[in-house]
């Protein structure tokens, strides 16, 4: 589906299982009204986050990806999050290089009880990216999805 | 693959801002699609029956249930395609309740938003493969992690079911906060007789180890093998030899130790025993107040010691327990009042806590059950109690109800009324709160039979006044402001999380509060579990609770721990890395980033390869990110799953 | 010690039946180097009336002062009346909400930029010397003088507004008049109401509370209450017999400005504190001042 046009603009959220798919799920729970251009993709952990996922999603023409684990120091791995914290800040680093605006990213934590606090993420990164507008196209990038078997991913699953 | 997707209207929850039948229509235009249809409960059984029929009809081999969070019914709809023979992990579940249709009205959105989230489920579930789980020992021994009453009964209703039970205490003595009480509500019982003969019954239990005067330093492991590390605090008394007999209290010339069981009413002797009924019977030095200890002369209990028994160089311990599960049951602490200037904000000696009163009351407190004011000892007669104080107050961030203080301060009015027939009670409150078998004709009691005078309104100040203590509040029934001149002042402090409780809940990876209650699995479905498998929780650590609902949590968080612990084995998630070793160059670092100690590294035809302990790894997929080559992948959670995930949704 | 610039809003009491306030503070400030430069053209504050009947005209009134102060490059106002600093203080925080902001720039037609920190007279002297700095400058300690603070109700609250000392128990004019020798007893009505401006209505309120206000004082062995607040100090000391008349009670405590008696110590004469405007003499207590052993004698 693409987004409503004029309406909505393309966010990405990977987010940890058990801290902030819960604190997603709090908020939904406690009817904490959000925009609803962000699309949530729930992984284990942010330490299974590969900064190449959030490339990806930026040359596939997403306008804002928006990470969230659990608080350093309560990930339910022990140290996911802390692995998590040092690829997507390195990541961060790069954005701009690549080409693509740092602001558009962000990663951040929320615990499975924060309701409220991911509300009020969403709000913010929502109203940031929208601020910024549609990301620029990449020129040379297929426009149509990309068949996973072709990419230059040394893929095993 | 024949994938079948079901959209469910969960009544009108997701059905009255998501059109449900377009975003199945959409479904059936997505690639390998063999079957798409809202329905009205996908849950229920009609609605489980509905999605075997179709599997069986329309030959599905992969099953979208677009529906509520999969943290509510994964396990349910698993289940269900199981029964229709499929692997379970065919399945993917679109979050379009809690993420969708709760969080927005824009009906058009919300629906363009399900539609996506549907997708990228078909576009996971196309590259899923089925998984099978292995399964491995469970070591059928229990860690009790706090010795009150909800731990207390846990432990011992596991212990009588034939487990092996560790108790760990942080303090010298079991019993908690239920052990300091004179009386309890509403039977006006004595709690040390009640409480008493099961912290008896926990020394006496040949299945219950006991820890007292230790904390958790760490836990490792998983569900059925934990791997508890126990700091065992110096006590300087050798506790094999220590009879408990108390001659070393006697002679203490040091007594200036803080008394935490009598709630600082008063100060005790640095060698000490909290109270006569205490498990373990065993003396402790404070460290902080015994002469030898920190001036290097004295030791006159040494001396005295019939068993010698007195250790000034021991040190603190550390020992390891071997469990399967753990229940947390480290209960509640008291609202530090001195944050509330108008009652003084601790300045004023005769405005005290309702524990402090407590002790007060009991004949083996410091004033030996005789009700007196700490300042002069004389005699109280005109007695003010306020309740919430720390409850449903946003100025001072404890917006919740401590739930029992309502209770025990009406117990407390009575209790008054019996040890000074001319005294009088004045209750300051907000809303009597007591829903509760035989609770409000409690409450009714002290206010009719015990003329327990109640005003409903806050107190704005406390002022001393001629050596006694002016309260000015507001009764809000009457509209009037009044002034009632007390002797003691009591404050209903309320129930905050244990000190230390977040440091704990992270040694668990378990999830806490904002003011550090443990969060359950499910608030109404999952009371006693947390969402770490093999942890549960019971009593007040996860939300303020009297000792009915806390016994009930022990003997349920128990029940659940027999449970997991009647099969021999567990099942492993299979959500697990795996190792492509014609990808892998054994550079090792996956092994050097594992959390867990999961990775090994072994040798295939000569080369180096890293090998996954299946029963170890936890599924977090640190492994897969860090692998330069792509060999390592968690299953279920594959670079080619979430990457078509991504490409679904930004397809440009 | 260095000097700073203040913008001075002395209020309407401060022109009148409060004039000794006035004075003593400008004399405090002068000697302990806070330089004060009065708002010229200032307006009344609107005080309670103002804001009892419209916030409107209450901000109206207030943001003409602040857009004047804010053209006189300063580093803030200051006054010595809490009532006009509670006005002054509420208004610049409506302000900070633009429509409040827009709406009250259209009435006063002038720009106000509402961003200039605001505080009590009390606090910019602390802020500006520690207590002990200002005990080296005391050439006449306060020995012998036993004191009871009284800060009324709304020097301190509500907190979040005045974010000024402890809203319960303050203890600021207690470590300044320590400073100055004097002897300050425990006082549990600090903060209480004294009555206010409900002295022209209700009297009988006032008498009430000031009444116990006194009896307290009186009760501890004060020899004299420390006011902060023009209203207070009216309510004490003007109407302190009708205090006695209505209660029965024949006190004869002399309520001083803080001012006044830090003025005194540090060296300023008595006639340029006004000690001669305040309604009940205090002859006889500031003799306690010159000889501590005369209280031993009167014993």
């Amino acid at each position: 589906m693409p987004v409503l046009e004029g309406k909505e603009l393309r966010i990405v959220g990977f987010l940890c299982n058990w801290c902030s798919y819960g604190g997603a799920d709090t908020a939904g729970v406690g009817r904490f009204a959000q925009p609803t251009d962000l699309r949530i993709i729930k992984l284990p952990c942010t330490g299974r986050v590969n900064p190449l996922f959030v490339v990806r999603a930026f040359l596939n023409g997403a306008d804002g990806v928006l990470v969230s684990g659990c608080h350093p120091g309560d990930c339910h791995y022990t140290a996911g999050n802390f692995y998590a914290r040092r690829r997507l800040e390195i990541l961060r680093e790069l954005l701009d290089v690549m080409g693509i605006q740092q602001e558009r990213f962000h990663y951040t934590w929320v615990s499975a009880s924060e309701g409220q606090k991911w509300k009020q993420v969403v709000s913010d990164f929502t109203a940031r990216i929208h601020d910024l507008g549609p990301a620029a196209a990449f020129s040379g990038c297929p426009a149509v999805p990309i068949d996973m078997d072709e990419t230059g991913i040394k893929a095993a699953g | 693959m024949n994938i079948g997707v079901f959209v469910c209207h969960c009544g009108s929850n997701i059905a009255g801002t998501v059109d449900t039948e377009q975003v199945a229509q959409a479904a059936r235009s997505f690639p390998e699609v063999a079957f798409a249809t809202d329905t009205m409960y996908a849950c229920s059984e009609p609605g489980q029956a509905g999605i075997i029929d179709a599997i069986r009809e329309y030959g599905l081999d992969g099953v979208v249930v677009a529906s509520c969070t999969p943290r509510m019914h994964e396990a349910t709809f698993r289940k269900t395609i199981g029964r229709a023979g499929l692997n379970t992990y065919l399945f993917e579940m679109a979050n379009i309740r809690e993420h969708v249709s709760w969080i927005g009205k824009d009906k058009e959105a919300n629906t363009n938003k399900a539609i996506d989230l549907v997708q990228i489920a078909v576009e996971k579930l196309r590259r899923n493969t089925a998984l099978f789980s292995s399964e491995f020992e469970i070591n059928k021994r229990v860690m009790v992690i706090g010795g009150g009453v909800a731990g207390i009964q846990a432990a011992l209703d596991c212990a009588d079911g034939g487990l092996e039970v560790v108790l760990v205490e942080r303090e010298s003595t079991i019993g908690g906060k239920m052990a300091k009480l004179d009386k309890t509500f509403p039977t006006v019982d004595c709690s040390s007789c009640i409480l008493g003969p099961r912290m008896v019954d926990i020394a006496q239990h040949p299945n219950i180890t006991l820890h007292a005067m230790a904390e958790v330093e760490s836990v490792d492991g998983f569900v059925g093998n934990f791997d508890v590390k126990v700091r065992k605090k110096a006590t300087y008394v050798d506790w094999e030899a220590c009879t408990g007999c108390g001659q070393c209290m006697e002679k203490c010339p040091s007594r200036k130790a803080e008394d935490r069981f009598n709630e600082h009413v008063g100060t005790t002797t640095a060698i000490n025993i909290p109270f006569p009924q205490a498990i373990p019977k065993k003396a402790v030095i404070d460290p902080g107040a015994c002469i030898m200890l920190t001036k290097g002369k004295c030791g006159a209990c040494a001396k005295l010691c019939p068993t010698q028994a007195i250790r000034f160089e021991q040190e603190d311990t550390v020992v390891q327990e071997q469990v399967g599960a753990i229940i947390a049951a480290t209960g509640y602490d008291l609202f530090d009042f001195t944050l509330y200037g108008e009652y003084g904000g601790g300045r004023y000696p005769d405005v005290v806590t309702s524990m402090q009163y407590e002790r007060m009351l009991s004949a083996s407190g410091p004033t030996g059950g005789h009700l007196v004011r700490p300042s002069d000892g004389k005699e109280p007669k005109d007695i003010v109690f306020i309740q919430c104080v720390g409850s449903r107050d946003h100025s001072v961030n404890r917006p919740y109800c401590s739930g029992f203080c309502c209770m025990y301060t009406a117990k407390q009015t009575i209790l008054t009324k019996d040890h000074i027939p001319d005294s009088q009670s004045y209750v300051f409150y907000m809303d009597i709160r007591s829903p509760g078998k035989l609770y409000d004709e409690f409450t009714r009691r002290a206010m009719e039979e015990y003329g327990a005078k109640y005003i409903r309104g806050r107190v704005s100040t406390i002022q001393p006044r001629n050596g006694r203590y002016v309260v000015k509040g507001a009764d809000t029934l009457m509209g009037s402001p009044v002034e009632i001149e007390a002797d003691l002042v009591v404050l209903a402090v309320g129930a905050e999380a244990s000190r230390g409780a977040g440091a704990l809940a992270e040694k668990l990876r378990i999830s806490y509060d904002g003011y550090g209650f443990f969060m359950e699995g499910h608030p109404k479905l999952k009371p006693v579990e947390t969402n770490t498998a093999g942890v549960y929780l019971a009593g007040s650590c996860q939300g303020p609770k009297d000792i009915p609902s806390s016994v009930a949590q022990g003997s349920a968080a128990a029940s659940k721990v027999q449970a997991l612990f009647s099969r021999d084995k567990l099942a492993s998630d299979p959500q697990v890395s795996s190792v492509a070793l014609q990808r892998c160059v054994g550079c090792a670092k996956c092994a050097s980033t594992c959390p867990f100690g999961a990775i090994e590294m072994t040798e295939f035809r000569g080369m180096p390869k890293a090998s996954v302990v299946e029963t170890v790894c936890q599924g977090c997929g640190v492994c897969a990110v860090t692998c330069p080559q792509g060999a390592i992948q968690l299953q279920h959670f594959t670079d080619n799953q979430i990457l078509a995930e991504v490409n679904a949704l930004c397809p440009y | 010690m260095s000097v700073t610039q203040y913008a001075y809003y002395p209020g309407c009491s401060g022109m009148g039946s409060s004039i000794e306030y006035d004075i003593s503070t400008r004399a405090l400030c002068k000697s302990l180097g806070v330089e004060l430069l009065d708002i010229p053209d200032w307006n009344c504050c609107g005080s309670t009336p103002a804001h009892a009947s419209d916030h409107l005209l209450s901000a109206s009134l207030v943001a003409r002062n602040l857009a004047i102060a804010e053209s006189m490059d300063v580093a803030g106002i200051i006054t010595p009346c809490p009532s006009c600093l509670k006005n002054l203080k509420t208004t610049s925080l409506r302000m900070q909400r633009k429509a409040f902001h827009d709406k009250v720039e259209s009435i006063v037609e002038r720009p106000v930029r509402a961003d200039l920190p605001i505080k009590s007279v009390l606090q910019t002297v602390l802020e500006h010397c520690e207590p002990e700095a200002i005990a080296s400058h005391v050439s006449r300690p306060l020995k012998g003088l036993k004191v009871v603070p009284y800060y009324g109700c709304i020097m301190n609250r509500p907190p979040d507004v005045m974010t000024f000392d402890d809203p319960e128990n303050p203890t600021s004019l207690d470590r300044l008049m320590t400073a100055l020798g004097a002897e300050v007893l425990p006082f549990p009505h600090k903060v209480d109401c004294c009555g206010a401006s409900l002295g022209l209505v209700r009297r009988d309120l006032v008498t009430t509370l000031s009444g116990r206000i006194l009896d307290t004082a009186a009760a501890l062995g004060a020899h004299a209450i420390v006011a902060a607040c023009p209203m207070c100090q009216m309510n004490l000391d003007m109407r302190q017999s009708q205090i006695n008349r209505a209660n029965h009670t024949r006190h004869h405590m002399p309520v001083f400005y803080y001012t006044q008696l830090a003025g005194l110590a540090l060296g300023q004469s008595e006639s340029c504190l006004c000690m001669d405007k305040l309604c009940v003499n205090p002859a006889d207590t500031l003799r306690l001042v010159d000889c501590p052993a005369a209280e031993e004698r009167t014993r």
